[in-house]
């Protein structure tokens, strides 16, 4: 059988890092084929190599079952492959036409811009495949769903017969989820080749028609998607048993820890992120904050640690008025902070393991004498305690520089920090962005662990799957306020959704 | 597979260690600028032999010894070290302080006004006019740490403006003063120098004076601050990652404030010690005697490290002794400002060692998994 993309025995090294290890792929034409793998697994660099943005050092790819050789991403578009980045690579001012004939701008005799052409073509193309999106648009004025849609346009508008989705789903909303899906259907269904990188188990059984599941850059398998489990796909991806849902007590409910009333914040432009927003924590709950990225999550969470400053309203942290306090008087009241952007806020990347988990408190007792002196055999003796408890793999232990950690490992070092402190409120967001399955499975059992001793945690987190399992109950945000606040169990993922983009639950009022 | 370990080690060790880069730097350095003068028609063993003498004391050319000039080499290390400390003391915390020149001119005018009125007690008066310089050099850059941590004025152009505004009122100041003509006042009492009997004794008659233990005392306070006190802490995660620093409730105003203040005091104690050390009487200053200026330099080539900068202002202090000695032997002096110009622009260059360095070595590891 000739397939239409056959890489054999890839190799590809970088200093250091072997990311391809003579890996294979075959798809066939018309399927629908899911590249599978954890972060760092190689499956980017496959695709990069396919699409000519890195050269291979080693192996073969044939196109259509001829050999070819992908020197840079203009014979990749040559030969009909076309790539959907995870970044989307769009111009905000121009409009979606503009930006889908960029570089192939149609033009007359007389060598100027005919964007009417082009125009028509793009409503014909939207119209084939089903893509709804108004040619005349400006980029900046629609969804990031929209926006993704231009970007499947464009591979389309330059004839691509292969495309290639680059982890597609990690800014849409449950429903573009579901909007995305059908377009991928719809592609197949018109002839088109689709390489779905991925980790998420859901949508492959979605979707794709055959999996190919990378490991630390080597070939585990490619197997039928309809054959396999979820359970045995991501057995595959990460080489031992997974447990997927988490064993989780019913709440132990106490008293309120954290209260806030009428909380506005602004943003560093002066635009109101957060607008009159209300909501208790109590011991020993998670508390979910749903909703998609970019409606007031940040700013909010800024107000609370006071990143940013509150422009109204109160907070109050058991029971003490924090709304105006610096932020080690938060921190020493009990806030606990696991930031969303780790390495901006979480970490300094210049420090060893060992400075950073005293980060917040090195200027007390024991690291500290009266003095100012630092202690740094107690920082040790707390970061080698941490390393163990929390299993942080560090090649030269507590003097690892925090930058060279892996992700996971980054991220088990602000938790240990934070939950170190014994914090009694802990703000937590997107907790396991970026991470492996096992990383993600150690950090959510943490987060319950601490749920359980009687913490309050407000959860932020734009992975829905992750605010259902852990959350024992969720708010969702849209545009800087609350649409609803639900016990679990109350809603669905869908109804979810709905609220996430803006609409109110039937039923609630106000 | 074991070789290709080793060979990538070897060079990702060599960029990684700031210290070998800036040896490194240092070499280049001397190496181009002995082109140069060679490529003008001069003798470059001739610039080697200055240094050498600058060094060591020790004429190759008549063969005699003279330790007086190890001495000036001490004396003229001095204020480049201390100069250094103030712009590394502020690097480490992440700001740009192109004010060492400013806070010298201030340190060096009150150490002046101090030497010619203040009180003439044996043993007090020198210490008076050095803590005199130190106190208004905190104050000058330390107003700049303020205006930076408050306001967000950006210190690159507040320290620039200062330096001027030193320069001027250094001269208004100082054309005040006793005996004073448009160039210098009148000689200061013995109670105000830092001359040092015994400095003066091993050294043949040099310049060097008690500055230098002042010097040794400053590098082991930056170094003490820096590594061993919470204060280091606080100024060295704020200089990594000011937003980490921010949310992790470090103080970040109070650090940029006290860590400007700090290179400032550096920086002014450098100007009381030439104030009192290099000369006998004040000067009424024409131009910048650039010491604050070189500070960057010998700051950038000793990576802010304590021991790096000592390193570092002491092969810039041997320039400047050797300068004389040069153009005794038919060398251009100018050669050591492009010697010292000439490593601050390979320091700049050393992302783009580390670029080609990176690219070797990729294309060594291509070629090894290839041949596999």
């Amino acid at each position: 059988m000739e397939y239409a993309i056959e890489m054999k025995g890839i190799t590809k090294t970088f200093p250091g890092v072997v990311a391809n290890d003579n890996v294979d792929l075959q798809v066939a034409p018309q399927e629908v084929h899911a590249l599978l793998g954890e972060n760092g697994a190689g499956k980017s660099t496959l695709m990069s190599i396919l699409f000519g943005a890195y050269n291979a050092d080693s192996g073969t790819i044939k196109i259509n079952g001829q050999e070819v050789n992908i020197k840079d991403p203009n014979v990749a578009t040559e030969l009909g492959i076309g790539m959907v980045h995870q970044h989307f690579k769009l111009v905000h001012n121009y409009t979606v036409t503009e930006n889908i004939v960029l570089g192939l701008e149609p033009t007359n005799k007389f060598g100027l811009l005919n964007i009417g052409v082009a125009e028509k073509r793009v409503a014909e193309l939207s119209q084939q495949y089903g893509l709804q999106v108004d040619p005349k648009a400006l980029i900046e004025n629609i969804t990031v769903g929209a926006q993704q849609r231009v970007e499947i346009l464009k591979t389309l508008y330059r004839n691509a017969n292969m495309i290639i989705f680059d982890e597609p789903t990690a800014v849409l909303t449950p429903q573009e989820i579901d909007e995305l899906m059908e377009i991928i259907r719809r592609l197949k269904a018109e002839g088109k080749t689709v390489v779905l990188i991925t980790h998420k188990l859901k949508e492959i059984k979605a979707v794709a028609d055959r999996c190919t599941v990378l490991r630390r850059g080597k070939y585990i398998g490619t197997v039928d998607v309809d054959s396999v489990t979820e359970q045995e796909l991501a057995e595959m991806m990460v080489g031992r048993a997974v447990q997927f849902e988490i064993e989780k007590a019913p709440p132990n409910i106490g008293e309120t820890i954290l209260s806030v009333r009428n909380l506005s914040v602004a943003d560093h432009t002066g635009q109101m992120k957060v607008k009159d927003f209300s909501i208790d924590v109590h011991k020993g709950e998670i508390v979910g904050i749903a909703g998609v990225d970019g409606n007031g999550q940040s700013e909010l969470l800024y107000g609370l640690c006071g990143l940013l400053p509150v422009a109204e309203g109160r907070i109050f942290l058991d029971r003490e008025d924090i709304t105006n306090t610096s932020i080690r008087h938060r921190i020493e009241a009990g806030l606990g902070h696991i930031p969303e952007d780790r390495q901006r806020h979480g970490l300094i990347s210049n420090f060893t393991i060992s400075e950073n988990c005293v980060l917040k408190n090195y200027y007390k007792a024991p690291y500290s004498n009266r003095y100012g002196l630092l202690d740094q055999s107690k920082m040790l003796e707390n970061s080698d305690s941490l390393i163990e408890q929390f299993d942080i793999r560090a090649g030269q232990g507590s003097l690892t520089p925090a930058g060279s950690l892996s992700g996971g490992n980054q991220q088990k070092t602000i938790v240990a920090r934070e939950i170190n402190l014994s914090p009694h409120l802990l703000l937590v967001a997107q907790p396991t962005r970026g991470l492996d399955v096992g990383a993600i499975e150690y950090i959510r059992k943490r987060l319950l662990e601490e749920r359980d001793k009687g913490r309050a945690i407000l959860l932020i987190s734009f992975e829905l799957d992750e605010i259902m399992n852990l959350c024992d109950r969720i708010a969702t945000i849209s545009k800087g306020q609350i649409v609803g606040i639900f016990n679990q169990g109350e809603v669905t993922e869908r109804e979810i959704g709905m609220m996430m983009a803006g609409s109110k639950h039937d039923g609630e009022t106000g | 597979m074991k070789t290709l370990k080793k060979k990538e080690s070897f060079a990702s060790r060599l960029l990684s260690s700031d210290g070998a880069v800036s040896i490194l730097v240092v070499i280049m350095g001397f190496l181009v600028g002995t082109v140069l003068v060679a490529l003008v028609g001069r003798n470059p063993l001739n610039m080697y032999k200055a240094i050498l003498q600058s060094l060591t004391g020790y004429n190759i050319d008549n063969g005699k010894m003279n330790v007086r000039y190890i001495g000036e080499t001490l004396n003229y290390t001095v204020p480049f070290v201390l100069c250094g400390l103030s712009m590394a003391f502020a690097a480490r915390a992440g700001l740009f302080n192109i004010g060492g020149e400013g806070q010298y001119i201030v340190g060096l005018t009150v150490a002046q006004v101090i030497a010619l009125l203040g009180p003439q007690v044996k043993g007090l008066h020198w210490i008076l006019a050095i803590l005199g310089a130190i106190l208004i050099g905190a104050l000058w850059g330390g107003v700049v740490g303020l205006l930076k941590a408050k306001f967000e004025v950006s210190e690159v152009v507040s320290t620039i403006m200062l330096n001027y505004v030193a320069l001027y009122l250094s001269r208004i100041v100082c054309l005040q003063l006793p005996g004073a003509t448009t160039y210098k006042t009148a000689n200061y009492p013995e109670t105000a120098l830092l001359n040092n009997a015994l400095f003066q004794k091993l050294t043949n008659n040099s310049m060097l004076n008690n500055g230098f233990f002042l010097m040794v005392i400053s590098l082991i306070v930056y170094w003490f601050i820096m590594e061993k006190t919470n204060l280091g802490f606080g100024l060295r995660a704020t200089g990594f990652n000011k937003e980490a620093a921010r949310c992790s409730g470090i103080p970040v105003v109070k650090s940029i404030s006290i860590s400007m203040a700090i290179a400032g005091a550096f920086a002014g104690l450098a100007g009381g010690i030439v104030a009192l050390g290099s000369f006998r009487y004040g000067r009424v200053l024409a131009g910048m005697d650039n010491y604050g200026f070189n500070g960057i330099a010998v700051a950038l080539v000793g990576n802010n490290t304590a021991i790096g900068t000592m390193l570092a202002g002491f092969l810039f202090g041997m320039l400047k002794n050797a300068q004389a000695l040069m153009q005794g032997k038919q060398i251009p002096k100018e050669i050591t400002f492009i010697i010292q110009g000439l490593i601050v622009v390979f320091i700049a260059l050393r992302s783009a060692i580390a670029l080609y360095l990176d690219w070797l070595n990729k294309r060594q590891l291509q070629k090894e998994v290839i041949s596999k």
